[in-house]
């Protein structure tokens, strides 16, 4: 039924502007035919009169003013989904590109989603372990949270991803359940082949869905592939009640093709050249988290974000932290000093810990240990900042306590084995264990009975 | 009702129409088929420009959009308190009734429930005469709320008819009125209201009252009035949002709004399961039962969180009519700056600083002006307090909203990253954060709590300010070379900072402190202060004072002593005396051995 449109009025960076057109929707869909028979896919961005301004996810190289068609949907972008897509790889449209033919849907749902009713969400409870000390006693992942991980380029974000996919355990609940989606936006290939060959030694490939656009994909098909990654997500979460873990990588990508759109539009840039309506957007996203109060799945988000230069307060880590309830910081000077994972704790924070811990869901002690390492760990940093100015002997010897504490809890409890899987009470009688190298009044973050019942003094494990 | 005109234009949540002449600035539209709400925001030659409350997706060129003559307005009646809505007051709970969990569009829902019966008082007769804002009837809103029905503001007259006492909705008349112009005007239990047009009231009064949180760091060094205005500024995971929690909970206003404006879903579903379940110590009644909560999410669309606000204020100012303390939670202000910004890109303005509109300043001003402590057409007493959050780009404090904030607000509580870090919460530092109210304060406190209060707590600020300064020193040369005194006064500073600052929200006891606890933990830090210095100045070295753990004693304080328990404090003095004398005794017999 659809009419096709001859030529193209204007072609300016990812986009296309089509004149003389009728009866069209904002945000359809549009195919689009090029002179050597080239099929493309776009999506309209804005509507003036008789024109449309049209964004070619797959780029707008090779087309040429006359001999474009162009053919409207009359419907916003869907991706079909069914059961099936468990254990496939698709593009960063939701094509299949593993060579398995195609896959034939249940239903067809729009990629754009809608906002869940705040009401209609369940406030998320249920401690996920992870095995990772450092994530499990002191920013712990809650099922439905949006937890990213703020890296750096060279640092080892994946390896934890990977780790976190593989070690990821829901307490009292055997993970049968349980699904990946993995959205990769703008990743190298070897990155997604890392990812995917992790998978498959693990032995959970055929609960992972994977959607892939690699560096060398277009970028303006980056806007799409988290929100396919997502449907995928809300389908098998709410539709087949699974357990879904979501891992976008790298969101840094997808927010600079986000700039490259505005910019070819002509918007009024915001803070370094991003788009005005980004922390919107990124919501839009990072808001799909969460559970329902009358559907059993849930959708547990492990963004992935390269932060530009180091930087905390670049937009892009900075909105994020905003939408999202915490963050993981990756410390290079870390890194460097051999720890993995090179988890910055004092940055770090996992807002929803507070009702996912404690008695009836890890252990009572719980809380008060991790306020109690956050605070010495803390001041671990000035005493550290003292040492460097006057030298280390000249500290007080509780300082001198605090230096060799800070020590053994980087090396002992942040750091652990990529396939080191600690349960919860081997984390928390670790960090008591460390809490001993402190004297027990500087401990004021613990109450009397707690401290009694756990504390004691420091021994030096047999190396 | 018929076609006004067409769409000719769609951008984001911004659409242009065409056919002028027919649409009012600030006026209510139904646009396209599906009837979503929309709001004409600029009238040019022959368009005018619309911004649409729900999302755009799927709008056609030539769609018809609809005037409805009226400007986008609120309902204001019973059935709003315990309430949940979304930015342009539309209850969520229907919306899940009609759309499920999530969020469609073109959902034709009212405010008020129509069908629900209340319990009415009616308060006039026959013959009285009214003006605006008199009240004509009562409705026991919820166990904590009497709901006032009053005269819109904008009439007068003789009552002719008055309803007996019964069982009404919100949509049959309890009075009938013979107005000047010899009009019949029906009075129901609710009235509407323009949603960007502040109430009238009769005069501003003098804020001289404070609005009691509970919380240490506000109540005492950095206090609010009722009807004052406050900002809390502060990056991610600061603890902004935990802070407007702790207000929302615990502060003496009648009743709360809160308005989640472009923030977290999980979190209002936090709140929701937190307030019902939560018990107003005066009352003993659930939370809820005085909170409107206002939700516009990060993920809903932007048009209505710019509403919000809005919504939010003016829902608080009906209340205030009525004669009661509304305190008012904006989390987050910069979310709804974002949105003017977001909306006046679409609109290709001139931008300002950081691309935000160049009216910034102005909007701020006046959505900061509304609050105040006023006498009411009805001669009742009431006031809005607003405390808004702020979330600075980058946690730095320089960017265009804070900075305009600041301007129109006289209460600055300044989150600070590093006390964050070290899980110090609340984390207002102390040396940022400023109020201008304590001069207007300065009667209360002397004859509420104490003629000594001020004084303490200069002394307090002095103490922190001091170590402020000794830090500087201690960063470069250690503390082992401060003299004995100056070690003193940090040691002293650490009990304030630990033991008085530091809240623990999570605490039974800790999580909210009334005003006279708050002194007496003030006052026994100084008379610790003033007994070590003794000791001090006697030359024994504070290092066998520290040896005692008073000072941790002092520290724990917070969770030994009862909030009700005063006598308490008693003890906690003899034991610093016994202290003090046991520290002199030993230390002559030791100084006796030696010489």
């Amino acid at each position: 039924m659809s009419i096709e449109y001859l030529g193209v009025k204007e072609v300016t960076g990812s986009l296309i502007i089509l004149q003389g057109i009728k009866d069209i929707a904002y945000e359809e869909m549009v195919d689009i035919k090029l002179q050597n028979g080239e099929n493309r896919v776009g999506r309209v961005i804005q509507l003036k009169e008789d024109m449309a301004v049209v964004q070619v996810f797959e780029g707008t190289t090779g087309i040429s003013s006359t001999n474009t068609r162009t053919s409207f949907k009359g419907r916003a972008l869907e991706i079909p989904l069914s059961r099936e897509i468990l254990g496939r790889t698709l593009d960063g449209l939701g094509r299949p590109i593993d060579g398995l033919g195609d896959i034939l849907p249940d239903v067809k749902w729009d990629v754009n989603g809608s906002p869940i009713n705040p009401i209609a969400r369940l406030y998320p409870r249920n401690f996920i372990q992870t095995g990772i000390s450092a994530i499990d006693g002191l920013t712990t992942l809650i099922r439905g949270q949006k937890l990213p991980v703020f890296s750096g380029n060279g640092l080892p974000h994946d390896a934890l991803a990977v780790q976190i996919v593989n070690q990821a355990r829901i307490m009292g609940d055997e993970g049968h359940n349980f699904a990946v989606v993995f959205g990769a936006m703008g990743v190298k290939n070897d990155v997604a082949d890392y990812f995917r060959r992790s998978f498959e030694k693990s032995g959970v490939l055929e609960k992972v869905v994977m959607f892939l656009n690699l560096a060398n994909d277009p970028v303006v098909e980056r806007i799409v592939t988290p929100r396919c990654a997502l449907t995928a997500a809300e389908y098998l979460a709410f539709e087949h009640n699974m357990h879904v873990l979501v891992i976008l990588t790298d969101m840094t990508s997808y927010c600079e093709a986000l700039r490259e759109v505005s910019s070819s539009k002509g918007e009024i840039p915001s803070r370094k050249g991003f788009p005005g309506y980004m922390y919107s957007d990124l919501a839009s996203l990072y808001e799909r988290a969460g559970m329902l109060k009358d559907r059993e799945g849930s959708i547990t988000q492990i963004p992935i974000l390269t932060m530009p230069n180091d930087d905390i307060t670049h937009p892009i880590p900075d909105l994020t932290g905003y939408i999202t309830e915490g963050q993981v910081v990756l410390n290079r000077a870390m890194y460097q000093r051999g720890i993995y994972p090179p988890i910055n704790i004092l940055p770090s924070l996992s807002r929803l810990m507070k009702d996912g811990i404690g008695d009836g869901y890890t252990r009572s002690d719980h809380p008060q240990v991790a306020n109690q390492l956050f605070a010495s760990y803390a001041h671990v940093q000035e005493v550290k900042a003292l040492a460097s100015v006057i030298g280390e002997d000249e500290l007080t010897d509780i300082d001198k306590q605090y230096i060799a504490f800070g020590k053994v809890f980087e090396e002992q409890f942040v750091s652990q084995a990529k396939d080191e899987n600690r349960a919860i009470e081997i984390t928390l009688d670790l960090g008591w264990s460390i809490l001993g190298i402190l004297p027990k009044k500087e401990l004021d973050r613990i109450d009397e009975e707690t401290l009694n019942k756990y504390y004691k003094p420091y021994k030096k494990e047999r190396e | 009702m018929e076609q006004n005109g067409r769409i000719i234009g769609v951008n984001g949540p911004v659409i242009t129409v065409e056919g002028t002449g027919q649409f009012e600035m600030l006026e209510m539209v139904l646009v396209g088929h599906e009837k979503l709400i929309g709001e004409v925001i600029g009238v040019e030659d022959q368009h005018a420009i619309v911004q649409v409350y729900e999302s755009t997706t799927g709008l056609k060129v030539s769609e018809p959009v609809i005037a409805t003559g009226k400007p986008l307005s609120l309902q204001l009646g019973p059935g709003i308190i315990g309430g949940v809505f979304d930015g342009i007051q539309r209850p969520l709970e229907d919306i899940e009734d009609q759309s499920g969990p999530f969020i469609t569009r073109g959902i034709n829902i009212t405010p008020l429930d129509k069908e629900k019966k209340w319990q009415v008082t009616v308060t006039v007769k026959v013959g009285d005469t009214l003006k605006g804002g008199d009240v004509v009837a009562t409705v026991q809103e919820t166990d904590l709320v009497l709901h006032k029905v009053m005269l819109h503001p904008d009439y007068c007259g003789v009552v002719e008819y008055a309803a007996k006492d019964g069982e009404y909705t919100v949509e049959e008349p309890i009075v009938k009125l013979r107005t000047q112009s010899d009009d019949l005007e029906e009075v129901k239990l609710y009235q509407e209201w323009p949603v960007r047009k502040p109430r009238p009231f009769k005069a501003r009064k003098r804020l001289d009252q404070p609005l009691i949180t509970g919380q240490r760091v506000i109540d005492t060094l950095f206090p609010i009035t009722k009807g004052g205005t406050a900002s809390i500024p502060g990056g991610f995971g600061t603890g902004k949002t935990m802070a407007q929690h702790q207000l929302a909970k615990w502060s003496n206003a009648d009743i709360i709004v809160y308005i989640g404006c472009g923030e977290r879903g999980n979190e209002i579903k936090g709140v929701l399961e937190d307030f019902p379940e939560l018990i107003d110590p005066k009352s003993g009644k659930p939370l809820m039962d005085r909170t409107i909560l206002i939700a516009n999410t990060s993920n809903m669309p932007v048009a209505a969180r710019e509403a919000s606000i809005y919504t939010g204020i003016t829902l608080a100012e009906y209340y205030r009519d009525m004669g009661y303390h509304v305190a008012i939670m904006a989390d987050s202000t910069s979310r709804w700056a974002e949105a003017l910004r977001e909306i006046s890109g679409r609109l290709e303005e001139m931008p300002a600083e950081e691309g935000f509109p160049a009216y910034l300043p102005s909007r701020l001003s006046q959505f900061y002006e509304r609050a105040g402590y006023v006498e009411n057409f009805n001669d009742s007493e009431g006031s809005v307090s607003i405390i808004g959050a702020v979330s600075p780009q980058g946690g730095d404090f320089s960017e265009p909203v804070t900075q305009n904030t600041k301007r129109f607000i006289r209460c600055f509580w300044a989150l600070d990253r590093q006390l964050a870090y070290a899980r110090h919460y609340p984390a207002i530092h102390w040396l940022n954060s400023y109020s201008e109210y304590m001069d207007d304060l300065e009667e209360w406190y002397k004859s509420n709590i104490s003629e000594d209060f001020l004084n303490v707590r200069t002394k307090i600020i002095q103490l922190l300010q001091e170590e402020n300064k000794l830090m500087e020193i201690v960063k470069l040369i250690g503390s082992d070379i401060l003299p004995e005194e100056q070690k003193l006064i940090l040691e002293i500073a650490k009990v304030i900072r630990l033991g008085f600052l530091q809240q623990n929200a999570f605490h039974d006891v800790d999580t909210y402190v009334p005003m006279e606890k708050q002194f007496h933990m003030m006052k026994t830090i100084l008379y610790l202060y003033e007994r070590s210095k003794d000791l001090v100045d006697k030359g024994i070295p504070l290092s066998e004072l520290r040896k005692t753990g008073i000072y941790d004693e002092l520290i724990k304080m917070k969770y030994t002593i009862g909030n009700e328990d005063m006598e308490q404090f008693k003890e906690l003095y003899i034991r610093i005396d016994d202290f003090y004398e046991k520290v002199k005794d030993s230390y002559k017999s030791f100084e006796r051995k030696k010489s």
